[in-house]
Formats: structure tokens, C-alpha cells, sequence
């Protein structure tokens, strides 16, 4: 046995010493999977930076990227957890299509019958509408898989197949547009924003959000009598975090509307600030985040990933949490539906075509295991960065489409081969 | 002729009458008759398929019996599900532990269980001190409760399914096999807290297939052979020789000759 006791003593010389790379991830706790992937996102971003001429890391481009994140960022949240208990979900980019289409239909045909265009209750409308039925929908699916006892893959595979299809039918083929005005608001683009000054206040209330969430984790280690960290490493952590994100808000606020846009709204110089979409995402990322380590359901949903039969034997409704995990997932897809039709300001039934990969593939290389039982939220989301920087990259250099293929086809076998490197040796 | 207990007077804390169990025409369970007193241990025994485990988990609700009836406290019980058998202050150590290992100790003993603070979120931290509180008691060496399970050793492990059982206030515990996997130093704590627990008016079934493992520990010993009851016998009337004749040649105590006894140690 060598089950190491926390707070053996460590011999005395080491803490005269000068901290470590190492000893300072161990003393902070972080994540050194996340911090291997910011490494990756850095590299990455530098390459393209230098590859492109100095375009990459410019605000613009970088503002399109957080737009164009969103979606595959807010569907893989919720792919870690259908992955996490085990299961998959190939459907999802169908699911975009039909889901999509059938908002688009709602407020570009059906609805404007009675209420004309862009009346303020459309875009609820479709909105809502669109959220059941991505819970109804993937609930549909969680079933067969949960009680009928299909294999996910083959149920979800079916679904790809059946979801493309009925979005084609549904509009024969046809283009849906325009969008509702207010809906398109969900997309981004440059009336889709909150501007320079609200970016700020959006930053500065994370930043009151870490410290506050620095300062309570301490306040909990002393009340339980745990190991506290230095003082001034929980002062640099924050200082760290609140540095990058109000950087962030600083060097986006630099990406000006167009003149002619800008002209509208008095003229001068106005930033675009933060984008819907993207706070949409964060929005998505904090709440699955709570949802995943905070609630009972993601408990279970880990618990039947790292062991079904122990979790049935707990007691835990494990087939009900298997249909909770689709249907959420339903949802997810739903909101980024709504973000991909306001940002095109309209519907095709190719919608989506493809994402399902990009999806697994960013919840794959944000560190979810396909064995099931263990991935993160935040891991999902830059791993979903870390796939879209790469695209983003190769479009910006002028890689042929065949060939952006094969590269993300690699790095993602890639990442995942390092990983499975790491975590052998790790056990 | 199955030894009668001295405790045929009182109500039996867990009687299983008639339980019946078959896979597909195999009979794995086949007319069993089986009880429990408070502060008793049984000793559940027989080889490699002769059903006990099957049995067993027709108590926890891992399995539902095809036919027979629980009786809990003299009263008819309805057990489908592991839910069923907690509602009844079951609780179950399997051979397997079923513990999940990506999860740390508190989440596995808190599993379907949670303490929650008011809001409905996990309350983590009250479920860390419960468990080091309750560690501190049945394993004090193991410390590093925060770790998944999969990083912990097998005594380790066996810790955390026992505190599991013994954290809900069990009034029936079911072991099967709880020393298998164990060295002796572990065994032997696993055996004080048996004797604890007994002393505390727990009734135990204690499931081997192997008579060492819980001839000592056992009050009485119920034999099982291919899907039978062979016989339920108390310890102190009996030697581990005739309970050996009871598991292997399905002979009642008095009925093996002293040669079919002797070929046992062959």
C-alpha cells in the first residue's frame, strides 16, 4: 500500500526552496488538465496570430470567435453529461435543424398571421415553443434509451437520420426568413450586444463574483478546520482572474461598430461590448455548472457513469436521471438553435449539418472520458474554444475546407491520445 | 429436522418463507425458509452457485423473488427495489462494494441519500464531517476522504461501503462476504464492529462460502446447496467439520458418517 497521508510531513528543506511549477499547482489547486488546455489555446492562438499576419488576435476577430463558440460551447455543457452517465448524442446537430426550423417557421409564417410581423410576443413564442420541444424531443429519445433499452448511439443515430429528415419536410427544403427583429437579437451581430459600458459592468460583477467566491471557500476551510492556502495566493488568484477578465472586456471594447452603425446611434467611437450569444453561454456554463456538482441530479448522473449498477442498488432512479440528461440536453440544443437562426437571420434544413462532431469532439478534448463518470463543464466550453479557434484559424489562413477537416479531425485524436497518455501514468 | 432456535418465541425480525428465484428454468432459489432475530448473526453459507447471494438479494430489492414472502417484524413486506428495502431499514454491503469510484467516500455513503441545505443543493461539507466523524470511529487511519474511491485501497473501500450501511441506522444488515477482500488486520476490525453491532440489537446476516469466515462470528448457521436449504443449525451444537458435510454433501449434522468426515480433509 501506498496511500500517502495528507499533511505528511514534507521534508523541511523543500519549503525553504522556491516553489516549484508543480508545488504551486498542487498548493492552489488547480486543475492541471485546465491549465494544460489554456497552454494549447495559447499556443494555438499565437501560431495563428504569427501564420496570419497579425489578424488573429486582433479584437474583431476575436469578438467573431466568442460569437461563433456559443453554439458548440452551449450544446457540449450538456453533452458532458449525457457522455458522463454513459450514454452519447449523435443527434444533435439534426435536432439544431429541425428545432431551428420550426422556430423560424413559427415566427416568420405561422405566427404573423395573427399577430403581423415583429409584434413583442413573437419571438417568446418561438422561443418557448422551441425549448419544449427540445425537451420533448430529446426526452423522446432518453426514453427509448432509459426503458426500451436501445443503445444510445444506434437510438441517437436513428435520430440524426429522422430529425434532418422531418426539417427538410417541414418547409420542403425552403429557405425560412426574415427573422423576427427581437429574435435576432439572440445572434450577436451589431445591434445583438450590450455595448462597451454594460461589457464593464458585466466584468466588474464576475470579478466581485470570483472574490466572492475566493473569500467564502477560505471562510468554509477555516469553519471545517481544513488546510487554508497563503494569503497572498488566494490575493493573486483573484487578482489573476479579475485581471483577465476585465482585460478581456478592455480588448473586445476595442472592436468599434461600423460608422455607418455607429452614425444611428449618435456617431463617434461605440463599441460593440459583449456579444448576447456570449452571455448566453456563460449564463448556460454557470447554471450547468451548478447543475452538474451542486444538485442531486448531477450527482447521480456522475454516479451512474462511474457505476450504474451502485447506483441502482443506492436506490437512484437511475432511468429517470437517463431521460432528465436528454431532455436537458433538448434544451440545450434548443437555445443554440435560437442563436444560430437570429445570428443568420434565418432557417435552411443544413442547419447544424456536422455539429454533433464538433460538439463531442469539444466535450471529448475538455476531458471527458467516453468510458463514462468523469468531465467537466468548463472543460467542455474551451475545449468547444479550442475547436472553434482552430476553424476560425484555418479560415482566416486560407486552409482549403477538405483540409480544415483533416486538421480538426487530428488535433482531436491528438489531444485525446495525450490525455489517455497523461492519465495512465497519472494512476 | 432443522435445529430449532431457543428464540422461536419471539417475533423474528426478518422471516423469508418460501422464496423462490429461478434464471430462465434454473432454479437459483428453490423453497427457501430463512429468518433473523434482533442481535443475532447468521451465518448464511454454501458453494459457489448455491444460491445464497440470489437469496439475499431478494431482501435488499437487487432482485425481486418470483414467488414467497418477506416478513419484516412479523409484518408482510413488500420489497421491489433497494428503496423498498431502506424504507425497512435495510441496508446491504455487497461483495462488489458498488461503490462508485469516480466519486470521493462522502458522495459514495450519501449516494441516493444526500444531505441537502435549504436551498436543495448538495450540502458537501456537512456530509465530509459526517463521514470523518464516522471514519474517525471504523477506520482511523483513512484519512484522505476527499479522493475518488478508485484511489483508495481495498480496506479502504470496504470502510466506506460499511459506513455506508452503518450510517442510516440499520436495524437488518446484510454482509456478503465483508472480509474477502481484506488483510487481517482489517479483518479483525471488521469482525469488532460485527460483534458492536450485534451488541447494539442489529441482526446480521453474514453471507461466505466459506465456513472459516463466519463460524465464529455466527449464532446460528443456515446452509444452502444447490438452491436448497439445507438446514439451519446453531453454532454451539455443532463443529466446523459437520458444517462442512452440511455444504458440500447436503448431510444434517449426525447423518455424514465419521469416514465421509474424515474424506472432507482429504
Amino acid at each position: 500500500m501506498t496511500d500517502a497521508l495528507p499533511g505528511s510531513p514534507e521534508p523541511p528543506e523543500a519549503a525553504k526552496r522556491l516553489p516549484s511549477l508543480s508545488s504551486l499547482v498542487r498548493v492552489t489547486e488547480m486543475d492541471t488538465r485546465l491549465l494544460g488546455m489554456l497552454g494549447a489555446l495559447l499556443v494555438i492562438w499565437v501560431g495563428f496570430h504569427i501564420w496570419s499576419g497579425g489578424t488573429f488576435l486582433t479584437p474583431r476577430n476575436l469578438w467573431n470567435l466568442s460569437v461563433q463558440t456559443a453554439a458548440v460551447a452551449i450544446m457540449a455543457t450538456g453533452m458532458v453529461l449525457v457522455i458522463v452517465s454513459r450514454n452519447i448524442d449523435l443527434s444533435v446537430g439534426s435536432m439544431l435543424a429541425v428545432i431551428g426550423m420550426a422556430m423560424a417557421m413559427l415566427q416568420a409564417e405561422i405566427l404573423p398571421r395573427w399577430f403581423g410581423f415583429d409584434h413583442p410576443m413573437t419571438w417568446i413564442i418561438a422561443l418557448v415553443a422551441g425549448l419544449v420541444m427540445g425537451a420533448l424531443l430529446g426526452a423522446f429519445q432518453g426514453v427509448i434509451v432509459a426503458y426500451v433499452g436501445v443503445p444510445s448511439f444506434i437510438v441517437t443515430l436513428g435520430g440524426l437520420l429522422v430529425w434532418r429528415g422531418l426539417a427538410w419536410a417541414m418547409a420542403s427544403g425552403r429557405t425560412i426568413a426574415p427573422m423576427d427583429s427581437t429574435f435576432q437579437l439572440l445572434g450577436g451581430g451589431s445591434r445583438g450586444n450590450i455595448g462597451g459600458f454594460w461589457s464593464w459592468i458585466v466584468g466588474v460583477i464576475v470579478c466581485i463574483g470570483i472574490a466572492a467566491l475566493l473569500s467564502n471557500g477560505r471562510r468554509q476551510r477555516r469553519k471545517f478546520g481544513l488546510g487554508l492556502r497563503p494569503l497572498w495566493l488566494e490575493i493573486s488568484l483573484g487578482a489573476v482572474g479579475c485581471g483577465v477578465v476585465l482585460g478581456t472586456v478592455a480588448y473586445l471594447n476595442r472592436y468599434l461598430l461600423p460608422v455607418r452603425v455607429a452614425a444611428e446611434r449618435g456617431g463617434g467611437n461605440i463599441p460593440f461590448g459583449l456579444a448576447n450569444p456570449v452571455l448566453l453561454t456563460v449564463a448556460v456554463t454557470l447554471l450547468m455548472t451548478f447543475i452538474a456538482t451542486r444538485i442531486r441530479f448531477g450527482r447521480y448522473v456522475f454516479a451512474i457513469g462511474g457505476n450504474p449498477e451502485a447506483a441502482e442498488l443506492a436506490g437512484i432512479k437511475t432511468r429517470a436521471t437517463i431521460v432528465k440528461t436528454f431532455a436537458l440536453m433538448g434544451i440545450l440544443v434548443a437555445i443554440s438553435a435560437a442563436v444560430v437562426v437570429a445570428r443568420l437571420n434565418a432557417a435552411v434544413s443544413g442547419l447544424g449539418m456536422g455539429t454533433e462532431l464538433y460538439v463531442i469532439a469539444a466535450a471529448v478534448i475538455g476531458g471527458t472520458s467516453l468510458q463514462g463518470g468523469i468531465g467537466t463543464i468548463q472543460g467542455a466550453v474551451l475545449g468547444a474554444l479550442v475547436m472553434q479557434s482552430l476553424q476560425s484559424g484555418m479560415v482566416l489562413v486560407g486552409v482549403d475546407a477538405p483540409l480544415q477537416d483533416v486538421a480538426a479531425g487530428v488535433v482531436l485524436v491528438l489531444a485525446v491520445a495525450i490525455d489517455s497518455f497523461f492519465r495512465r501514468r497519472a494512476t | 429436522m432443522t435445529v430449532t432456535s431457543e428464540t422461536t418465541d419471539r417475533v423474528p425480525l426478518v422471516e423469508m418463507r418460501d422464496i423462490r428465484v429461478a434464471f430462465g428454468g434454473v432454479h437459483a432459489v428453490d423453497g427457501v425458509n430463512i429468518d433473523l432475530y434482533r442481535g443475532e448473526v447468521v451465518g448464511l453459507v454454501g458453494g459457489n452457485g448455491a444460491g445464497k447471494t440470489t437469496l439475499i438479494k431478494a431482501l435488499s430489492g437487487a432482485h425481486k423473488a418470483d414467488s414467497g414472502e418477506i416478513y419484516i417484524n412479523g409484518t408482510r413486506a413488500t420489497i421491489e427495489t433497494p428503496r423498498d428495502a431502506k424504507q425497512y431499514a435495510i441496508e446491504t454491503i455487497y461483495q462488489t462494494l458498488a461503490l462508485a469510484e469516480n466519486i470521493d467516500a462522502p458522495s459514495n455513503m450519501f449516494l441516493g441519500r444526500e444531505l441537502q441545505s435549504r436551498w436543495r443543493t448538495l450540502d458537501n461539507r456537512a456530509m465530509e464531517n459526517a463521514a470523518r466523524r464516522l471514519m474517525g470511529r471504523l477506520n482511523p487511519q483513512f484519512q484522505n476522504l476527499m479522493v475518488p474511491v478508485s484511489s483508495l485501497s481495498g480496506g479502504q473501500r470496504q470502510s466506506v461501503a460499511i459506513a455506508r450501511a452503518v450510517h442510516f441506522n440499520a436495524k437488518i444488515m446484510i454482509m456478503d462476504e465483508p472480509t474477502a477482500a481484506l488483510g487481517p488486520a482489517e479483518t479483525s476490525q471488521v469482525t469488532s464492529l460485527i460483534q458492536q453491532l450485534k451488541a447494539e440489537g442489529i441482526g446480521i446476516f453474514l453471507i461466505s462460502h466459506d465456513i472459516h469466515g463466519v463460524f465464529d462470528l455466527s449464532d446460528r448457521i443456515s446452509v444452502m446447496l444447490q438452491g436448497k436449504l439445507v438446514g439451519t443449525v446453531n453454532k454451539s451444537e455443532v463443529t466446523k467439520d459437520e458444517v462442512l458435510a452440511m455444504i458440500i454433501m447436503g448431510k444434517l449434522p449426525g447423518t455424514a458418517t465419521r469416514t465421509e468426515l474424515a474424506d472432507l480433509h482429504r
